[in-house]
């Protein structure tokens, strides 16, 4: 049968093969070919796996998600022919669950970026425009489900890199509160922010993913019991209350496409029923970024302190340890691991502890609570994803910190530990608008409900115009 | 000008848990290099600690005691540092909040009890084990290839520090002993220095006796055995007075003792202070060990060896007693006491003739037969009994149906005969070098296959020897 992996969505899929209309393998195929024919413009996957393991869906994994026997890089060059001997909690669920992992999919070295420019493999494109980016780091899984060249895949968000993608290339992520989602086997960015996701083409699709990978994890410390998860049906919004921060929705640099897409949305929540108010967050936005820009490169400067060259991945030789060793890292990190491992390495060093990580830390508590007061009055707060819309390769590669402004909405909520949903709500100069929900601790039902009603009502359809 | 040393030791206590303090690989020698590790104890991309919970658990029963308070809440920080023996770039150790503060140890002398304070224990996890290869020096620097083997990497370590308490090398040993002592029987660590399961810094300075102040201090490292620690701390001592009383300065430096030459060497001094970028460890969650925990293990303490050696001390004298408790053979000697045997007699026969012996393998029955029947039994009988006596079963019985020679004219002949061969001796003896009247005895023993009594021939032989 003639499979469209363009429209396909994961349940769909998973119908096929229990009606036994198509055999995994045939399914699994079909991404394969697809991948032949559109990945040489996108470049999605750094690698695909031919052979299906498993009878269900297929998935695509983000590099920076260890698989036993399959090189995992995490984009860097550091980690070139790195083939781990174990799998990330995250992928064994996944086998577990039958799911075949198709490839392992383009992100910015070690997760560090906004476009996947950073990827030491060359970056993808969106499928919606190719010359331009998916967003970062998950750029590769966004793009892939994007282009039909997987049904679904994972990411990992630090302070955005599924939501932003999400956003960017029109499909459906979610970053989950923080400790839902093991660790395991994830190469470490920020420790204290990481947090691995699904991406999917819709509502129903990202809560099925989720509640394969979700749960409390032995071997993560920092995992918590996971509430049941509910796959959403409603399409009212009554009862709900919404709350639109007002400097997360007025914030400079806002593009007005994305701003008008937003406020559709908005009012469409509100004629499914929901309550809207208006709220603040104005330390959240003021100092989320700032302190996100310490307490992350801090936590990576150490988590990347392995790289030695000394028991796996690159090594470049030297006449002594330290030389050895200076060489691999020189050799091995490209520039914006580079970048964060000196910041960070500053931010913790002695007589500068307390005034950066130390008060960065503080800081959070503060937005932690901020959020917490508005969940008082609202069960979810709304705002763009991405403050723009695509933006073409190349147009923030010489200024980091304008790159650095493309997660200036999604961070805040990241710096508490909180779930954020990213639903596609309309197009603005030809390219998708996202919306994101954002909600208390474990509130993954919420967002998947308000997501799913919101989501039918806009009618989006996420298949790139220039592909349908 | 007469000087006090003031001494602070840093002890290394290697717990013997089963399994390793973040991972359950194998703890303990036995395994080839490298077998007993794993993606965690490697330092793999992804790969997350999971504390022990026994380490924990015997963390809180030292503090306890020690008399140390118990932190309701401890956190495990990263400790960086650049070497091929860390795989992750960084120790995980407590810092700023470890499991137990502020306790006190009492250690009895024949002065009254002297009070160290423990300043603090925590728990962290040890390094690997580097063996560095040409080069000729045995340190990284100049060596050719450097061998690391991870089977200690991420083994459990208490460290304990003491308050700069301690003002003599024999305060240090006696207090080393008694926390030794006090290790072994909470069953923690079985703490053979030879075997690096206990390690000892000593932090050594010294002050004008009288003055409260404390001087710049200098660190020794590399003692591996108590008496070493004492020789190391006196020539330390010794070396600092004859600095000051040249019109020297103490310049804060590491040493590494060296006792087969009694001499210290400086390490290379470092160019700038250590700045070990400490921050908490993001992977874990704090410690905090419930009431009825703690509760539970105080309620499982055994008896400190300091109040036993009190107890002790007064049946007996202090020095007795402090051999009997630090070898962990008082409970022997109680028991032998019980079944009949002498107090003092009993005491010196276990102190002299039973160290290292396990004393709850010893019947004390049989043992308190032997102490009865010393002076009556051959020596050889004797000797041959004590080296059987924690033997599985054993019975005094035949040892002492077996009579000493103690007959004079019996042993007459033969002490004329030992006299006429070593008319030097004698000569000696009778310019006054008594001491060698043992030889003299122990020539008799020799002779009669040590079946003589013992006193009689000392008896005997001084006789002999003072008759002409």
């Amino acid at each position: 049968m003639n499979i469209d992996t363009l429209r396909l969505t994961a349940e769909e899929a998973l119908g096929l093969l229990e009606r036994k209309e198509v055999s995994a393998a045939e399914l699994h195929r079909a991404y394969l070919d697809a991948i032949a024919e559109r990945d040489p413009e996108l470049h999605c996957y750094l690698r695909t796996v031919d052979e299906a393991v498993g009878d269900g869906v297929p998935i695509a994994l983000k590099d920076v998600i260890s698989t036993e026997g399959v090189e995992t890089t995490a984009g860097s060059k550091i980690l070139a022919g790195y083939v781990p001997v174990f799998d990330a909690t995250v992928a064994a669920r996944c086998k577990a669950a039958g799911l075949p992992v198709i490839g392992k999919t383009n992100t910015d070295e070690f997760a560090m970026g906004s476009s996947t420019e950073n990827s030491a493999y060359g970056p993808s494109r969106n499928p919606w425009d190719p010359t331009r980016v998916p967003g970062g780091s998950g750029g590769g899984t966004a793009a892939a489900v994007s282009a039909g060249l997987a049904p679904w895949g994972l990411g990992s968000d630090t302070g955005g890199s599924i939501k932003q993608p999400s956003s960017l290339c029109g499909n459906v992520g979610l970053r989950p509160t923080y400790g839902t989602v093991s660790r395991f086997g994830v190469v470490a960015f920020a420790s204290s922010l990481d947090q691995v996701g699904p991406v999917a083409k819709n509502v129903r699709d990202c809560a099925r993913l989720y509640s394969i990978i979700a749960g409390r994890d032995p071997a993560d410390s920092t995992t918590v019991d996971v509430p049941e998860v509910e796959l959403p049906e409603g399409e009212s919004l009554k009862g709900l209350r919404i709350g639109v921060p007002k400097e997360l929705n007025d914030a400079e640099g806002i593009e007005p496409g994305v701003s008008a897409a937003v406020q559709k949305a908005i009012e469409l929540a509100r004629e499914l029923g929901a309550d809207v108010g208006e709220c603040e967050l104005p330390r959240s936005v003021e100092y989320g970024l700032p302190c996100y820009y310490l307490i992350a490169p801090a936590e990576a400067s150490s988590n990347l302190a392995r790289y030695d060259g000394v028991r796996y991945g690159l090594r470049v030789d030297g006449g002594s340890y330290d030389e050895m060793v200076e060489r691999t890292r020189d050799a091995g990190f490209g520039d914006e691991p580079k970048r964060r491992i000196m910041l960070g390495a500053y931010a913790l060093s002695a007589g500068y502890y307390e005034a950066y990580y130390g008060q960065a830390q503080k800081v959070r508590t503060v937005i932690v609570r901020e959020h917490a007061a508005a969940f008082e009055r609202f069960d979810v707060l709304v705002s763009p994803t991405s403050p723009t819309v695509a933006f073409e390769l190349g147009a923030k590669t010489a200024d980091p910190l304008a790159m650095y402004l493309s997660d200036l909405l999604t961070i805040p909520s990241c710096m508490a530990g909180l779930p954020g949903l990213n639903i596609p709500c309309g197009l603005s100069e030809g390219l998708p608008v996202g919306l994101q929900l954002i909600g208390p601790q474990l509130s993954e039902n919420t967002l998947f409900r308000t997501g799913h009603a919101l989501e039918t009502a806009l009618g989006f359809d996420p298949v790139p115009e220039r592909l349908r | 000008m007469s000087w006090e040393p003031v001494v602070g030791l840093e002890i290394h206590v290697q717990l013997k848990t089963r399994t390793k303090m973040f991972c359950r690989c194998t703890n303990g020698f036995g395994g080839g290099e490298n077998t007993q590790t794993c993606p965690v104890c490697l330092g793999f991309p992804g790969a997350l600690p999971v504390p022990n919970r026994i380490a924990l658990e015997w963390t809180v029963k030292l503090g306890l005691a020690l008399g140390c308070e118990i932190a309701k809440r401890a956190v495990f920080a990263r400790k960086h540092y650049p070497y091929p023996d860390l795989p992750k770039g960084y120790q995980i150790s407590q810092y700023d909040l470890p499991s137990c503060i502020n306790g006190k140890v009492l250690v009895p002398t024949a002065d009254g009890d002297h009070e160290v304070e423990i300043v603090r224990a925590h728990l962290e996890e040890d390094a690997a084990k580097n063996t560095h290869v040409g080069g000729g020096t045995g340190r990284i620097g100049g060596a050719s290839t450097t061998l690391v083997d991870f089977n200690r990497g991420g083994t459990p370590l208490v460290e304990i520090v003491t308050g700069p308490d301690i003002h003599s090398a024999e305060d240090a040993r006696r207090f080393l002993q008694l926390l030794r002592q006090t290790v072994v029987e909470l069953g923690i660590s079985d703490a053979e220095m030879e075997k690096g399961q206990l390690r000892v810094d000593a932090n050594v300075s010294v002050r004008p006796a009288g003055s409260s102040e404390l001087r710049t201090r200098c660190e020794l490292k590399n003692m591996n055995s108590f008496r070493f620690v004492a020789q190391g701390i006196d020539a330390e001592v010794a070396r600092q007075i004859a600095l000051y009383e040249s019109g020297g300065e103490v310049v804060q430096e590491t040493y590494d003792f060296d006792a087969a030459s009694g001499k210290l060497t400086a390490r290379r001094s470092k160019e700038e202070a250590d700045d070990y970028r400490y921050f908490p460890e993001p992977d874990l969650v704090p410690v905090e060990p419930p009431a009825e925990l703690v509760d539970r293990l105080r309620g499982e303490l055994p008896e400190s060896p300091a109040a036993r050696i009190r107890r002790l001390e007064a049946e007996l004298d202090l020095d007795r007693a402090v051999v009997l408790v630090t070898g962990g053979l008082d409970a022997l000697w109680q028991a032998t006491v019980a079944a009949g045997a002498d107090r003092l007699a009993a005491a010196n026969v276990i102190a002299n003739r039973l160290a290292g012996v396990d004393g709850g393998a010893v019947d004390p029955v049989e043992l308190a037969k032997l102490v009865d029947a010393r002076d009556r039994i051959p020596r050889a009988a004797l000797d041959e009994a004590l080296g059987k006596v924690a033997e599985p079963g054993f019975s005094a019985a035949p040892y002492l149906e077996q009579e000493a020679v103690s007959d004079s004219a019996e042993l007459e002949p033969i002490v004329a005969r030992i006299l006429d061969a070593n008319p030097d001796q004698v000569a000696a003896y009778r310019g006054g070098k008594e001491g060698l009247l043992g030889f003299f005895v122990g020539q008799v023993m020799k002779e009669t296959g040590g079946k003589a009594n013992a006193r009689a021939a000392s008896e005997l032989v001084r006789e002999k020897l003072q008759a002409s």
